[in-house]
C-alpha cells in the first residue's frame, strides 16, 4: 500500500467511512467552484477615492510610501524625481510590461531603463501591480511573462506602479479580479502580497526595515480615477 | 529534533536561572500581547472571522481526504508533484531525493516548523547537502545550533551580544572581521552574506502556511522576504507542509488571513503572502523549473476523529504562547520538543508520548488566556486536561500524587468525615500557626512553604461554627 | 406583591477553602446576601465542588463529587459560591463532564442555570449597593483567571467597590495576567508558580495601594503568601470581607 492510500485509509477510518459518496463530494467540488466570499470586513467597501485614501494611509503606516500621478505619461518624471531625492543610482530594473514599458521614458535620457527579471546587482526595481487592496493596504502582485516576480524582491528599492483602476475594497474582490483575467489558466507561479517594505524583528524585537527583501517601498497610483 | 520533554522541570529550573532569557521573554509578553489587543480592536469583525476561520478549518478537518485528494490534482495539473509521507522518515528521503535528482550541493530554506519536525537540516548536512536557513531567526538558532524557541520568533531568546558574537564567529570567513554591534549593522551583514546564497542555491526549500485546494497553490507569510527569494530564485521549489493545512479556496484563505497577523504578532497583514502554484510556465521570465510538495501526516491522522482532532485547526501564529504565563516564565526551550506553549503542551504528548511529555499538560494553572486568543478558538485547556486524565488512567507519573488525590476524594465524597477531618486539620494548622497567622514551612516536604507562606486557618471551619449559631441548613 | 416582600431564598456554596482557611469570609457572605434581601441556607452536606480531581485528571471522582453537589442543591432556586473558580467549575465544567450522559447532563445544566458567583449575584441579580461601609483605602483588585474568562465576573466588582466612599481603586498593569495559583499547580510546579506570582505581585505593588482584594482565596492565599515571605506589607482580604465593612481584622496570612 502506497504512504498516500495509508494515509487517506487512516482518515477515513477515524470517521468511520469510506471514501465521500458522490452526492458529498459533488457538495465539496461545488463549494470550490463557487468559492463564495465569506465574512468580508466593511472598511474597503467604500467609493474609490476613499479606498485610496485608505490604501495610501495603510501603507504609509508600514513604512511605505506613497505618491499619485492623475497622467500615466507624468510617471517617468516622478520616479526620476524620487531616485534624485533617495540619492540612487538612476539604472532601474523594470518589467517588461506595456504598462510601463509603453511610458516616455525616453525623454529622460539621464535614467537607465534595463527590462527583464531581478538580478542579485539591482538597486531600483520598477513592477507594475495586478490589483490593490485597501482594506490593508496591500499590493497584489501577479507573475508572468511581462510581470517576472524576482522584480518586486531583489531591488534594495522597489517602485511598484498602481493604476487605481485596480483598486479594490477587499482580498475577494481582487481575487475576483484574477480570476477574471485568467480565466481557465488558474494561479500565475507567483502571486505576491506585499504590505510594506521588508523588516524583521528577530534581534531583541527591534524592528529594522530591509531583511532580504526591499529596504524601501514607494507606490505610484496612476490615474484620475475616471473610468475609460 | 531530540527530544528533552521529560526534563521539562530541570529545563524549566536553568530557564528561570537564565538572566537573558528572563529579558527576552519579557520582551515576548509586553510586545507581542499589546500589538494583538491593539489589532483585535482595531477590526471590528474580528471576532466573527475568528467563528469563521474555525468553521472553515473544522469543515476541512470533516472532509479532508476529499480536499487533500483535490490539492493534489491540482498540483499535477499545474506541472507539479505531491509527495505523501507518513512519518518524518518518509518526508526526509522524499526531500533528499528531490535534491539528490537534481544534484543539488546548496538549499536555502524558508521557515517551516515542519522541516523542525522532521529535523531536515541535519539529515541533509550528514548527506553532504548544506542546508542554509534564511529567515533571520532561524539563521541565528542556525548558526548557534540550537532549536528554535518560539514558533514565530525562533530566536527570542537570543541577545543582540549573543547574535554578534555568532556572526562574529561565523562571517569571518565572509571577509567580515568587525565585531558588529549595531542591530541594523547586524541585520545588514546577515542580509549580504545571504543575498549571495539565494541566487547560487540549487534547491529552496519553504513551509507553508496554507496549501489551496482550489487552485494547486502553496502559501507562506513571512516579514523579511526570505521566502519569497527561495521560492524564485533556485531552479527547484520544495514546499515541506503537513496535511491539515489544506483550504478549500482563495476566499477561505482570505478569511483565516485575516486572523493569522493579527494574532502571530499584531500587524494586520505579515509584509509579504506568497503563493505558489506549479513550477515557472513557458513564458516566465523567473521562477523555479521544478515544483514539490512534500505532503507530511507526521501521526496527524489519527488525531482525526478523537479528542485531539481540535489542535489540527492549529494556523501555527503563537498567540497563545505570547499570552502563557508558564511560556513567559520558562521560554520555549523547555518544553523540549518543536512545538512549545500551549499548543506544545497539548501536541507534543501525542507526537512525543505521554510517558515522555506527562509533564506538559500539567504545568498549567489552567488560567485559559491561551483559548482566549486562539484565532481558531482551540480548546486548548480542554485538551491539557484530556491528557491529564489519560495520564490519570493509565497511571503514568508519580504515584503520591495520585495517592493523595484518591485519599482527598475519599472525604470529599463523606461529608461527615470530611467535616471531621477539616475541623481538626484547621484547627491544628491554627495551632501551629498561633498569633503569627501564617506558617512558614511544614513538617511534610511541602511545595507551598517552599515558595511562600501559608496563611493559617483562622480556626474552627465555617461550617462548625454556622452550625453552632444555629444557621439554616436545610 | 407578595413576590417582592418574600425573601429570595439562596443556597450558599462556601467553597472548601472558604470552610476550612477562612470562614470569615463566608460570614461576609451571608451578611452581603441577607442586606440585599436573601435568606441564607447553608446545605450541610456539602464538601467541594471536586476541582482537585478533576485538575488532577480523576474523572470519576469528580464526578461522583459532582453528582453530590447537583443532589444537594437541587432545590434551591439561587445557589451561589464566594468563588469564580467553583462557580466557573460548576457552571462551565459540570455541564461538559456529563455531555455523554444526557439524563445527568440536563441535571448539570440545570444547576449550572442557578448558580452565581457572589460579586455578580449581588450586583446583576440583587442591584445590591454597599451599605455604609468604612474604609480609607488606596485599594487595587485582582482578576482571578476564572472569574475573568469563566464565569465574566469583571466589571460588577469594580461598580461596587466604587460605590464605596473612602476607597480609591488603582488598577495594576497586566491586569489580566493569572498569579500563578492554579490548584495543585502551585504545588507541583512551584518555581515556575513563583515566577509567576512575583510579576504579579511586582505589578501590585506598583500601584502604591495598600489594600489587595479579590473574588477568588486561593489567588488571595497565593499572593498574601508570597507578600509575606518577601516582607512586603500590603493587606490582603477577600472581596466580600470589604463590602461586608468586616475589613478590620487580620488580613490574609496577618499576625492576630
Amino acid at each position: 500500500m502506497s504512504s498516500k492510500e495509508k494515509i487517506l485509509g487512516r482518515i477515513r477510518a477515524n470517521k468511520g467511512r469510506g471514501p465521500l459518496k458522490k452526492e458529498h463530494a459533488d457538495i465539496l467540488s461545488e463549494r470550490i467552484r463557487e468559492h463564495s466570499h465569506n465574512l468580508v470586513p466593511k472598511r474597503g467597501l467604500i467609493p474609490l477615492e476613499d479606498q485610496i485614501d485608505l490604501f495610501c494611509g495603510k501603507l504609509e503606516a508600514l513604512a511605505a510610501t506613497t505618491e499619485r500621478v492623475m497622467d500615466a505619461k507624468d510617471l517617468p518624471k516622478k520616479v526620476q524625481d524620487y531616485l534624485k531625492e533617495h540619492n540612487l543610482p538612476s539604472r532601474i530594473k523594470m518589467s517588461p510590461s506595456p504598462e510601463l514599458t509603453d511610458l516616455p521614458w525616453k525623454d529622460l535620457p539621464t535614467l537607465e531603463i534595463v527590462t527583464g527579471a531581478g538580478a542579485e546587482e539591482d538597486v531600483v526595481g520598477i513592477s507594475p501591480a495586478f490589483a490593490g487592496i485597501a482594506e490593508t493596504g496591500t499590493l497584489m502582485m501577479a507573475s508572468g511573462a511581462e510581470t517576472p516576480s524576482t522584480v518586486n524582491f531583489l531591488p534594495e528599492n522597489h517602485i511598484a506602479v498602481l493604476d487605481i483602476r485596480k483598486m479594490k475594497g477587499s482580498f475577494e474582490e481582487a481575487w475576483d479580479l484574477l480570476r477574471e483575467k485568467n480565466g481557465d489558466q488558474g494561479m500565475p507561479r507567483t502571486v505576491n502580497l506585499i504590505s510594506g517594505p521588508s523588516r524583521t524583528a528577530d534581534i531583541e524585537q527591534r524592528l529594522i526595515m530591509g531583511a532580504h527583501g526591499p529596504k524601501n517601498l514607494h507606490v505610484i497610483l496612476v490615474g484620475d480615477g475616471e473610468k475609460d | 529534533m531530540q527530544v528533552s520533554s521529560s526534563k521539562f522541570k530541570e529545563n524549566a529550573h536553568d530557564a528561570l536561572k537564565d538572566d537573558n532569557l528572563r529579558a527576552a521573554l519579557n520582551r515576548v509578553k509586553t510586545g507581542f500581547t499589546t500589538a494583538r489587543a491593539n489589532a483585535a480592536e482595531g477590526l471590528p469583525e474580528f471576532e466573527d472571522l475568528r467563528d469563521k476561520a474555525r468553521d472553515i478549518k473544522d469543515h476541512v478537518l470533516e472532509n479532508l481526504d476529499y480536499y487533500l485528494e483535490y490539492f493534489e490534482q491540482k498540483v499535477i495539473e499545474q506541472g507539479g508533484q505531491v509527495h505523501w509521507c507518513s512519518n518524518a522518515s518518509e518526508a526526509r528521503e522524499a526531500v533528499l531525493k528531490i535534491c539528490r535528482d537534481v544534484d543539488a550541493k546548496t538549499v536555502t530554506k524558508g521557515k517551516s516548523m515542519i522541516t523542525e519536525e522532521i529535523a531536515l537540516n541535519k539529515f541533509l548536512a550528514a548527506q553532504g547537502i548544506e542546508p542554509i536557513e534564511t529567515d533571520l531567526g532561524e539563521y541565528i538558532i542556525q548558526l548557534a545550533d540550537e532549536p528554535p524557541s518560539h514558533i514565530i520568533g525562533p530566536a527570542v531568546h537570543k541577545t543582540k551580544e549573543q547574535v554578534t558574537e555568532l556572526f562574529h564567529e561565523h562571517h569571518q570567513q565572509y571577509g567580515y572581521t568587525e565585531r558588529e554591534e549595531d542591530p541594523e549593522k547586524l541585520v545588514g551583514e546577515a542580509r549580504a552574506v545571504l543575498r549571495h546564497k539565494y541566487v547560487t542555491a540549487d534547491v529552496g526549500i519553504t513551509g507553508a502556511n496554507f496549501l489551496v485546494a482550489e487552485t494547486g497553490s502553496t502559501v507562506i507569510v513571512t516579514n523579511e522576504g526570505n521566502g519569497d527569494l527561495t521560492q524564485s530564485l533556485p531552479e527547484t521549489h520544495v514546499v515541506v507542509a503537513s496535511l491539515e493545512k489544506v483550504i478549500p479556496t482563495l476566499e477561505d484563505v482570505s478569511t483565516v488571513m485575516r486572523v493569522l497577523a493579527r494574532s502571530a504578532t499584531g500587524q494586520e497583514m505579515s509584509v509579504y503572502t506568497t503563493f505558489s502554484t506549479g513550477p515557472k510556465r513557458d513564458t516566465d521570465l523567473d521562477g523555479p523549473a521544478n515544483f514539490h510538495v512534500v505532503l507530511l501526516d507526521g501521526g496527524r491522522s489519527e488525531m482525526i476523529g478523537t479528542e485531539l482532532q481540535e489542535l489540527l485547526r492549529c494556523i501555527r501564529c503563537g498567540a497563545c504562547m505570547n499570552h502563557c504565563p508558564v511560556y513567559h516564565a520558562v521560554g520555549g526551550h523547555s518544553y523540549g520538543w518543536v512545538y512549545p506553549g500551549p499548543i506544545g503542551a497539548a501536541l507534543n504528548p501525542q507526537m512525543v508520548g505521554l510517558e515522555e511529555a506527562r509533564d506538559l499538560p500539567n504545568a498549567s494553572s489552567f488560567c485559559g488566556r491561551c483559548e482566549e486568543v486562539c484565532p481558531v478558538r482551540i480548546p486548548l485547556p480542554k485538551i491539557l486536561r484530556h491528557w491529564r486524565e489519560e495520564a490519570f488512567e493509565k497511571q503514568v507519573g508519580p504515584k503520591p500524587e495520585r495517592w493523595g488525590i484518591e485519599l482527598w476524594g475519599f472525604f470529599a465524597k463523606r461529608p461527615w468525615l470530611y467535616r471531621r477531618v477539616t475541623r481538626l486539620a484547621a484547627s491544628l494548622l491554627s495551632m501551629m500557626a498561633g498569633k503569627k497567622g501564617r506558617l512558614k514551612s511544614l513538617p511534610f516536604n511541602n511545595g507551598w512553604t517552599s515558595v511562600r507562606d501559608l496563611p493559617a486557618p483562622q480556626g474552627s471551619t465555617f461550617m462548625a461554627q454556622w452550625k453552632s449559631k444555629g444557621g439554616r441548613v436545610k | 406583591m407578595s413576590d417582592k416582600n418574600k425573601k429570595r431564598e439562596v443556597a450558599l456554596f462556601v467553597t472548601c477553602l472558604v470552610d476550612i482557611n477562612r470562614p470569615s469570609v463566608g460570614f461576609a457572605a451571608v451578611k452581603l446576601l441577607e442586606q440585599a434581601g436573601c435568606e441564607v441556607i447553608v446545605p450541610d452536606a456539602q464538601t467541594c465542588c471536586g476541582q482537585p480531581a478533576y485538575n488532577s485528571g480523576d474523572r470519576r471522582t469528580t464526578q461522583d463529587i459532582a453528582r453530590d453537589v447537583i443532589r444537594h442543591f437541587k432545590r434551591f432556586r439561587y445557589v451561589v459560591a464566594p468563588s469564580g473558580s467553583c462557580a466557573g467549575m460548576i457552571k462551565k465544567h459540570y455541564p461538559e463532564m456529563f455531555k455523554d450522559d444526557p439524563l445527568m447532563l440536563l441535571e448539570a445544566e440545570n444547576l449550572a442555570s442557578r448558580t452565581y458567583e457572589l460579586v455578580s449575584f449581588l450586583k446583576d441579580v440583587c442591584g445590591f449597593k454597599p451599605d455604609d461601609v468604612e474604609i480609607d483605602a488606596k485599594l487595587t483588585y485582582h482578576d482571578s483567571c476564572s472569574s475573568l474568562r469563566e464565569v465574566k465576573v469583571v466589571d460588577q466588582p469594580r461598580a461596587l467597590l466604587k460605590d464605596i466612599d473612602d476607597l480609591e481603586l488603582i488598577e495594576a498593569e497586566d491586569r489580566e495576567a493569572c498569579c500563578g495559583f492554579g490548584g495543585t499547580f502551585c504545588i507541583k510546579y512551584s518555581e515556575i508558580s513563583e515566577e509567576m506570582v512575583d510579576r504579579k505581585i511586582d505589578n501590585l505593588l506598583a500601584t502604591g495601594a495598600d489594600m489587595l482584594s479579590a473574588g477568588d482565596l486561593g489567588c488571595l492565599m497565593n499572593i498574601a503568601g508570597r507578600l509575606h515571605r518577601r516582607g512586603h506589607k500590603m493587606k490582603v482580604l477577600h472581596i466580600a470581607e470589604i463590602l461586608a465593612d468586616m475589613a478590620d481584622g487580620p488580613g490574609i496570612g496577618e499576625k492576630r
